[in-house]
């Protein structure tokens, strides 16, 4: 088990919760889609995976730590296991293509020599290798989210969370995507696609859902045992 | 593909590109520059004026002169040799000159104008002399030769140089110490410049850091970056506002060789002057890189 949720509730400021009463766990190597209408909640919990908020209460274990309790100095090295595919992409604006995708690799501290051959390799794989050099505000929408993709893969992470990875994509590039994503996730990387893209659930054998509906989950994974 | 592979492999990687090229910090390098200027001159004001006010006091603070105001010449001749006689025999009494009559009449001039002889009017004998003697003792010391000079002729009086030109000194020094002040004020103030500089960079840049904290950044990563960049602008700054005051000060030094008043000679700047004033920029560039430091550190300690 990569991610153990206990009675999770989240709220921002004084108003009502977000999310309420969330708990289920992800197991390690499994691919998870996440569905829900828009505002059920579904980037919310994803910020909670990726370490961009803590629960306002109950407990989450991720990576066999309290995430609740961990001190914010430890949390840099938790977030290099995770990958993120932004919704919005957060391309950085000054950097090209290829200095977007090798910024995960350049704040591990892998050397420029060293980098080259996965960034090339990345560049290739999402079919932006004319396009290495180009800024994000000369890519189109569907361009930038391939950045956005490769730069959440290229650390081979143990956990991708995707936040709608598919939605400024063709079909056709949203099948390659998808398909890349398995990819990862045979290597043994634990997915979670948030996505309103029914059609895409179909396409990864074996995938679990999880749906939110206002703030709540109404299905949950099944655990390994029961499956 | 092989060409644009080649082109994406000899694409060079700036360091700091992570963040925009260019100038982080606006006004910021300028505004240090002016401020290292007149912290500079500042600090030279406060160096001389306080190696002035040394001399001074270290000049009046063991000198006397026995003034003979006796209106009658040859009686004040005699009681010249007489209280010179009494100088010599006095312990802690050296250097005894009597002020020469060619010396009283130039410094009368301007007054009284040159075709008049010094002997034809009653102006006091003056007698100038070291009296060096414990500070516990010498005003007691000062008091007995006084009374001893008075006995030998009512009309003279012994007047110690550190009663008129002490509080002259003591002023000097106070308007030194004063300039320290003004140093530490513009310390203060340059921390503070490089601090909104910090905030500003830090809002500007809010939405890369965000990107690059959630791909695992350090805080010290993210402190890194900026610090490089702030402490060069404000290197650049420093740099400026010291060549600026530098030159400056050489004009003005070049002035006051001129002068051949001897207060203000001895306002001039003192050796080690030149040996702490180029401590002034280092001390401003450290002061803007802990201030970016601690201001990023704080900023960033603010989010998760």
């Amino acid at each position: 088990m990569i991610v153990q949720f206990d009675n999770v509730g989240l709220r921002y400021g004084p108003g009502p919760e977000t999310l309420s009463d969330l708990s289920f766990a992800l197991d390690a190597g499994a691919f998870y889609f996440l569905t829900g209408t828009s505002g059920a909640g579904k980037t919310s919990l994803l910020k909670l995976l990726y370490l961009a908020q803590r629960p306002s209460r109950g407990a989450i274990r991720l990576f066999d730590a309290d995430i609740v309790t961990l001190p914010r100095a430890r949390l840099p090295g938790f977030r290099r296991r995770i990958g993120v595919v932004f919704q919005d992409f957060r391309l950085v604006p000054h950097l090209s293509a290829f200095d977007n995708i090798a910024l995960p690799l350049r704040i591990a501290g892998v050397s420029d020599a060293q980098l080259r051959a996965p960034v090339e390799e990345m560049l290739h794989w999402v079919g932006l290798t004319d396009r290495a050099n180009a800024f994000p505000a000369t890519l189109s929408g569907g361009e930038q989210q391939r950045v956005a993709i490769a730069r959440a893969v290229i650390g081979r992470p143990e956990l991708l969370v995707a936040d709608e990875p598919t939605g400024n994509v063709d079909n056709e590039m949203a099948t390659r995507l998808i398909t890349l994503f398995e990819a990862l996730n045979k290597l043994g990387t634990t997915i979670i696609v948030a996505t309103h893209d029914y059609d895409l659930l179909g396409k990864v054998a074996g995938a679990q859902m999880l749906r939110l509906e206002r703030g709540r989950l109404t299905e949950r994974p099944r655990p390994a045992g029961a499956r | 593909m092989a060409s644009e592979t080649k082109d994406i492999a000899a694409r060079p990687y700036a360091p700091g590109a992570l963040l925009p090229q260019g100038r982080l910090t606006g006004p910021m390098p300028w505004v240090i520059a002016i401020m290292m200027f007149l912290t500079v001159l500042a600090s030279a004001a406060g160096l001389a004026l306080d190696h002035g006010a040394r001399s001074l006091s270290a000049n009046v603070s063991d000198r006397i002169t026995i003034q003979i105001a006796e209106a009658d010449g040859p009686t004040r001749s005699r009681a010249v040799s007489r209280i010179v006689a009494l100088l010599g025999a006095t312990g802690g009494v050296d250097n005894i000159t009597i002020v020469p009559e060619a010396e009283l009449s130039r410094q009368l001039a301007p007054w009284l104008g040159t075709d008049l002889k010094i002997s034809d009017i009653p102006v006091p004998a003056l007698i100038d002399a070291d009296f060096i003697a414990p500070a516990e003792e010498r005003e007691a010391r000062i008091a007995a030769l006084d009374t001893a000079a008075k006995a030998v002729n009512a009309a003279a009086r012994v007047e110690p140089h550190a009663t008129y030109l002490g509080p002259l000194a003591q002023l000097v020094g106070v308007i030194g110490w004063l300039s320290f002040g003004v140093v530490a004020l513009m310390v203060a103030a340059t921390g503070a410049v490089v601090v909104l500089a910090a905030r500003g960079a830090h809002a500007t840049h809010r939405g890369t850091i965000d990107i690059i904290h959630m791909l695992g950044a350090t805080d010290a990563q993210i402190v890194h970056l900026f610090q490089r960049r702030m402490t060069l602008d404000a290197l650049f700054g420093v740099a400026v506002g010291f060549a600026w005051a530098i030159a400056v000060i050489l004009l003005i030094g070049r002035s006051v060789a001129a002068v051949t008043s001897d207060l203000v000679q001895s306002a001039s700047l003192p050796g080690f002057a030149w040996v702490l004033l180029p401590l002034l920029p280092v001390a401003g560039v450290g002061v803007a890189w802990l201030s970016a430091r601690v201001t990023l550190r704080r900023a960033l300690q603010r989010s998760l």
